[in-house]
């Protein structure tokens, strides 16, 4: 009686609790949107007759530099994506068929990056991009998470299950070892190259800290750190409008995760556990 | 065989091609971390007077600051508010989004949006929820006859809050981990479980729950890198405050390096920090090493 199949009413508890839980989990970012689209009288009284308006964002769009910091953040993550997956595909390459000596102890010291991340590390790396003179600059923001070790760990993993007859075919037809990279090991691991493209994406879409400290100008302030500015109490600028702006800085990425849900979830997955 | 490039060969290949990434690695993570600590054992240099070498004046000044040992309370606190909780939701919401239910993919897309949205930009959000009076936390317990609390206002609190932010936001990516685990799972064992006439709990507790243990570790370990990471939320929060009740080791970081900007201090700070890292990654070489090696 216990059965699995049994408790038809405990099951339909269950699936309510489900539903309940994932719609808390929403709340926050439904109400950022009712209170975007009302005028700011009804950001702390719900009306379902409350007029529907986008003065808010326009106001948010016209009060601060957006458009700019929308610019820098596009920059930043394409960029940082871009020497991503061209560094770590070389140094995964390298770890996964070149054995060579003290290759065991490179891949431990690159591995330490999973535990000391930039972001510990804000003091001496602020005086590092003053000594190279990139503070406020966008390649500041970006350098340090270049050589990434998830990346190389990831890539490392995907060329190690690459059939070595693949290889050796491509080396018989002439190909030397880059030729090879870019024509068996890259192709075959197109799934790993989205999977670890989103999971940077927004990770940097995201970002807030190191561009905090590193940058100090509209020309290079991310969105994060823009609107962390914009929204600051001595700012005061009130709940709806900050609310718009809060909705447009996350609008690229939450409408790319809605559009391409499966996609990212398995993403995460397949980043998770490699 | 010709074609096959010579070992020496080989060789320099190889560590061609993980040049470019070594040289990056080696300038921001392995060279500030010795920065660091060599750091740690100079004062801080001004215009009249240069940085000397101190020995460990710093860690004599640190072990006598009561701010250092408030924010690493309080980030011992985080993390143990955080991390079970955050941990046992995780597990919760990969099992229902992994059985057959109605509105699955929506009730999936749920808990794991926190997720994708920025920190600063959620912490703006509940901001709204924490204010007292008009905020929402306020008017439905106002709606029910309690009276207004100042959430982030108040040190007994504060750090409450901080706490259901980041359950808030973690538990949606630790459901990912533990879904993929239990996709992974045979579905066999749950067949002859429910042949066998066993309860779901049972088979929960008896089954499932063990096989995640290598998930849960792994997760366990995130968890606790992440609770001495996230600090985004305090700059639009609470500052760290009130009388620093609210922050955290990192935060406590940056204000020293960017606010009080004492290099030095901030240096002693951070080798604290990878210190307690450090500790981690043995602890994960120990605990997860034999699954990696299995795998």
């Amino acid at each position: 009686m216990n059965g699995f199949t049994g408790h038809r009413l405990f099951r339909r508890v269950e699936h309510a609790a489900a539903l309940l839980l994932a719609l808390l989990w929403m709340a926050p970012l439904l109400y950022a949107v009712w209170a975007a689209i009302h005028p700011p009288e009804y950001a702390i009284h719900f009306d379902l007759l409350a007029p529907i308006s986008l003065e808010n964002f326009q106001v948010a769009w016209n009060r601060a530099p957006f458009a700019r910091y929308f610019l820098n953040t596009f920059i930043l993550v394409t960029t940082i994506l871009a020497a991503q997956f061209v560094l770590c595909t070389l140094a995964a390459y390298a770890f996964a068929r070149f054995e060579f000596p003290g290759s065991g102890i490179a891949f431990a010291l690159v591995l330490l990056q999973l535990m000391i991340m930039p972001e510990v590390l804000i003091v001496e790396n602020y005086k590092t991009m003053s000594r190279l003179g990139l503070v406020d600059t966008i390649s500041g923001i970006g350098l340090p998470y270049m050589a990434s070790a998830f990346g190389i760990f990831l890539l490392r993993q995907t060329f190690k299950t690459v059939p070595k007859d693949l290889e050796d075919a491509a080396r018989l037809e002439g190909c030397g070892p880059l030729q090879v990279l870019w024509k068996v090991y890259v192709p075959l691991a197109r799934p790993t190259y989205v999977a670890y493209g989103l999971v940077s994406i927004s990770y940097h879409w995201n970002n807030f800290l190191w561009p905090l400290v590193i940058t100090n100008s509209v020309t290079t302030r991310p969105l994060t750190v823009g609107l962390a500015i914009f929204g600051a109490p001595e700012s005061g600028v009130d709940w709806s409008i900050i609310s718009a702006a809060t909705l447009l800085a996350v609008a690229p990425l939450l409408l790319a995760f809605l559009l391409f849900q499966r996609q990212f979830v398995q993403s995460f997955m397949r980043a998770g556990i490699k | 065989m010709s074609s096959v490039p010579k070992i020496s060969q080989r060789y320099v290949v190889g560590w061609l091609l993980l040049m470019p990434a070594a040289v990056l690695l080696a300038m921001f993570t392995h060279y500030p971390a010795v920065a660091t600590l060599a750091e740690s054992f100079f004062s801080s240099g001004s215009a009249i007077r240069p940085s000397a070498f101190v020995g460990l004046d710093n860690y004599r000044l640190m072990l006598d600051d009561e701010v250092f040992w408030k924010v690493l309370a309080n980030n011992v606190w985080f993390a143990v508010g955080t991390i079970p909780v955050s941990i046992g939701l995780a597990i919760l919401m990969a099992v229902w989004v992994n059985s057959r239910m109605p509105l699955q993919g929506f009730v999936r897309m749920c808990y794991f949006t926190p997720t994708v949205l920025p920190m600063i930009a959620v912490a703006n959000i509940w901001l709204f929820f924490y204010t007292p009076e008009i905020g929402l936390i306020d008017q439905i317990s106002g709606a029910f006859g309690f009276g207004s609390h100042n959430w982030l206002g108040d040190p007994d609190t504060v750090l409450g809050c901080i706490i259901v932010l980041a359950i808030w936001k973690e538990a949606g990516f630790f459901m990912i981990f533990y879904l993929a685990a239990l996709q992974a799972m045979s579905p066999e064992l749950e067949e002859a479980a429910q042949l066998e006439g066993a309860s779901r709990w049972y088979f929960f507790r008896r089954v499932t729950f063990p096989l995640l243990m290598p998930t849960t570790l792994f997760v366990l370990i995130n968890a606790v890198i992440n609770s001495f990471k996230l600090v985004d939320q305090l700059f639009i929060l609470t500052k760290g405050g009130p009388d620093n009740a609210s922050s955290l080791l990192l935060y406590y970081i940056y204000e020293v390096a960017f606010s009080f900007l004492d290099q030095s201090y901030a240096s002693t700070l951070t080798v604290v920090l990878l210190a307690i890292l450090a500790v981690i990654a043995i602890c994960q070489f120990v605990f997860l090493d034999k699954r990696i090696h299995y795998q």
